[in-house]
């Protein structure tokens, strides 16, 4: 009689469940309600722009992986990075950007390094970084969203880069930012400007009619980093999933508006805890940066101690750059440069062994 | 109400499986046609053959010797011939002598009558804990009377006993500690005779309510001085380390013993061999069994004698559908093995048949450093780091990064995403690393 398959192999024998993959597909599955609304307000560019990144991604992994004799599409690392690099770009980039970006994040970061798990930096991030110092003056300009177009606006710039230039001019000192932007005439909708009034009304102060246009994306940005809200939905799905932690955006957004409230009022001629924090977070790749690229485990420290000082390294590059550099955007860079430390970090770092330090007996 | 205590560091809440088979009642598994007795069932040199092929051998009686300090005796769990002297390999992979013993047909068993036992001194006890072969029964099989010779200028706080059972799917020590209650308490009492603790403890985790109560109701009928502590289930709770951090707040340093923090760890099954063996003067020759696992059409606990093969304990259960592996001890830390010929020895706790589905067997990715490991690791170690550097052969650099405090639990394996065999590693990694 033949005897049935038996396996033998190594304890544990059970497992829990979890997959690479499945940790990829949630993420892109926690990045699509933000997707969804950058399609709806952009218009078919931006899907046309989500598509082609995501089917160039998977294309140059399809390519490498000829060579490399191995099966990494199901993965779903490639299509997460094509997916990111799409909600990345402006929806008017010219259709070679997204291509560009995605090879150089697949091939140059992410292959030529050893493929997933072994890059040193995020390739979806190393991608944005590299076409938007490559065309710099296309990834700056912003379509309106859809729900802003029938308010009179100046342009396109999105909010960052607006109180950007009117402090560069020099002519608002002494002006809080919501009232830079309405000395530009900067659009908002109808429904910001009654939420705003109704939280007036019953707290006697409230948000700017700008902070809430950011905080559910009526402003214009990048295809999938308007909606801080859908954002955060997403992040709290991967929090119960367990994908991610508190730790880095949590330590991430806490430094930055720390700083932004104590110094940010300086540039403009403000005094200490003058600084608009909150629009701040809601405005530009922030949420984005926070709960989808900074927690990238591959580029981020191993163990909650190392993230928490990632988180505070990013917050603290963010204000810098965001305050002092001359791009009204930077969250992509503060990442780079945090996940330069990550081995650092990791090496210094270490958990507290079991047993290390004894304890007097209490009895 | 109080907050129940467990471990902090890491750890993991698999599904416990419990339920499969902790409302089966112990059944004595019938007297198989032929047992397999090794000299090596402990940690320690292998007892020496005391008996040739052809001899006829008693119940009770002594077969294998001891070899040396750390060792344990042998007995015959039956009356009946032994017919080869044979080499086995064990579920562990240890290949051992064994005595191949065929039971006579009629009267295999020994019998065994109750002897008063009050008058005994500390030390006669601690010498019928070792001419009756006992060895701790969780699973490390640890020669239980150097564990209770406590040496000179030493004291005992803490005599904690060890009833979590925090492997999932087995039941053996849950049963034992209900149905069994009144000897498992007894037992704990003669092992403090020996060590004279100044306290008493035994830790159970929370899913076993109904013994706590039973422990409890026969510790208040003999006003005991004994506190049954319930855990909250953690895995792996069951070690020694997290349950003297769970019970006693103490952390035992790394590469010390219990005793070096003034505790004493003990499994129930070992306190309730203890007590057969002190108050019936029967050794070590049987032991009770959790036989579970998806593929197993009825799951039971069983009490079986040592050297009762696997395929009469699965013949007797049932195979409900095909195996695709067999499990000796519990899924977490048991060995896989392939032979349904392997005996039962003194530190098998269960016998598990997983199915294909039940297995969750999946390809090998890389490492994308989610840190998950770490976060599991119950000793604070770095499983990603130490598995990078052994895949690397830097086995140096890796016991350098305190390789020797792994003890193979699991978790980070349990947890890691990518499937790496972590553990498998470190296995090899202190192998190699010991040279």
């Amino acid at each position: 009689m033949e005897k049935p398959k038996i396996v033998v192999s190594s304890s544990p024998h059970i497992h829990e469940g979890s997959r690479t993959s499945s940790i990829m597909w949630n993420v892109s599955l926690a990045l699509t309600p933000s997707a969804l609304w950058g399609v709806y307000v952009f218009g078919f560019r931006a899907l046309a722009i989500l598509l082609i990144s995501i089917a160039s991604s998977l294309l140059v992994e399809f390519l490498l992986q000829r060579i490399s004799h191995e099966s990494t599409l199901s993965d779903g690392s490639a299509f997460l990075t094509g997916l990111l690099i799409g909600m990345n770009m402006p929806a008017d980039a010219a259709f070679v950007v997204p291509i560009i970006a995605s090879a150089f994040a697949i091939f140059v970061v992410k292959w030529t390094f050893g493929g997933l798990g072994a890059n040193w930096i995020n390739p979806a991030l190393a991608g944005r970084v590299f076409v938007f110092f490559s065309f710099t003056g296309l990834m700056n300009t912003y379509r309106m969203p859809r729900t802003l177009a029938g308010v009179d606006t100046v342009g396109s710039a999105s909010i960052l880069t607006e109180i950007k230039l009117a402090v560069g001019s020099g002519t608002v000192q002494g002006l809080q930012s919501t009232e830079i932007l309405e000395q530009s005439s900067y659009g908002h909708t109808q429904f910001a400007q009654s939420l705003s009034n109704w939280f007036t009304a019953l707290f006697n102060r409230g948000p700017s009619p700008y902070t809430i246009d950011a905080f559910f994306g009526n402003v214009a940005g990048c295809i999938g980093e308007v909606s801080a809200f859908l954002l955060l939905l997403g992040g709290v799905y991967l929090l119960i999933k367990k994908i991610i932690t508190w730790h880095i955006p949590v330590s991430f957004i806490a430094t930055f508006s720390l700083l932004a409230w104590t110094f940010g009022g300086f540039r403009n001629g403000l005094g200490l805890f003058q600084g608009d924090f909150v629009l701040q977070i809601f405005s530009g790749g922030m949420i984005l940066g926070a709960v989808f690229m900074a927690t990238d485990m591959v580029t981020s420290p191993v163990t909650k101690k190392g993230m928490v000082i990632f988180g505070i390294g990013i917050g603290f590059f963010t204000f810098l750059l965001r305050y002092f550099g001359s791009l009204p955007e930077s969250i992509s860079l503060a990442i780079i440069l945090m996940n330069i430390f990550v081995p650092t970090i990791d090496r210094y770092i270490t958990p507290k062994r079991f047993g290390e330090v004894v304890k007097e007996a209490q009895s | 109400m109080q907050k129940i205590p467990t471990f902090r560091k890491g750890g993991i809440h698999p599904d416990d499986k419990k339920v499969l088979s902790n409302r089966q009642a112990i059944e004595r598994l019938p007297v198989p046609a032929e047992l397999i007795i090794p000299l090596s069932q402990h940690i320690g040199a292998p007892a020496l053959p005391l008996k040739q092929k052809g001899d006829r051998v008693e119940a009770g009686e002594k077969i294998g010797q001891g070899a040396s300090f750390i060792s344990a005796d042998i007995h015959s769990p039956v009356n009946g011939t032994v017919t080869a002297l044979n080499k086995v390999t064990l579920a562990n992979s240890v290949v051992s002598d064994a005595f191949v013993i065929t039971p006579d047909t009629e009267n295999p068993m020994g019998i065994w009558e109750e002897r008063p036992y009050e008058a005994f001194s500390a030390a006669e006890l601690q010498k019928i804990v070792k001419d009756l072969g006992i060895v701790g029964a969780g699973g490390a099989t640890f020669p239980t009377h150097i564990k209770l010779t406590v040496p000179r200028g030493k004291t005992v706080d803490a005599l904690v006993v060890n009833g979590v059972e925090c492997e999932p799917y087995l039941t053996a020590d849950h049963r034992l500690m209900l149905e069994h209650s009144e000897m498992v308490v007894r037992g704990v009492m003669l092992v403090a005779r020996m060590t004279n603790p100044k306290k008493i403890i035994i830790g159970v985790e929370n899913n076993k309510k109904d013994a706590i109560v039973a422990l409890r109701k026969v510790i208040a009928e003999h006003d005991f001085p004994i506190v049954v502590t319930p855990l909250k289930v953690k895995y792996p709770q069951g070690d020694e380390k997290q349950l003297l951090k769970a019970t006693i707040k103490r952390e035992i340093p790394s590469g010390k013993l219990p005793l070096d923090v003034g505790a004493v760890v003990l499994n129930v099954a070992t306190a309730f061999a203890i007590y057969e063996a002190v108050a019936y003067n029967k050794p070590l020759i049987e032991r009770i069994v959790t036989v579970s696992g998806e593929a197993i059409a009825t799951k039971r606990n069983l009490r079986v004698l040592i050297g009762t093969k696997v395929a009469d304990l699965l013949a007797y259960a049932g195979l409900a559908e095909e195996a695709e592996t067999y499990i000796a001890g519990g899924p977490m830390m048991g060995f896989a093995f392939y032979d349904d010929q392997t005996p039962i020895i003194k530190g098998t706790s269960g016998i598990l048949a997983f199915t294909e589905e039940a297995h969750k067997q999946a390809p090998v990715s890389p490492c994308i450093s989610c840190g998950r490991c770490i976060a599991a690791c119950p000793m604070g170690l770095q499983p990603t780091k130490l598995y990078r550097l052994i895949d690397h052969r830097q086995y140096s650099e890796a016991m350098a990064t305190n390789l020797m405090d792994c003890k193979e639990c699991g978790c980070c394996a349990f947890v890691c995403p990518a499937h790496l065999p972590l553990v498998h590693a470190m296995k090899l990694g202190k192998r190699l690393g010991r040279k």
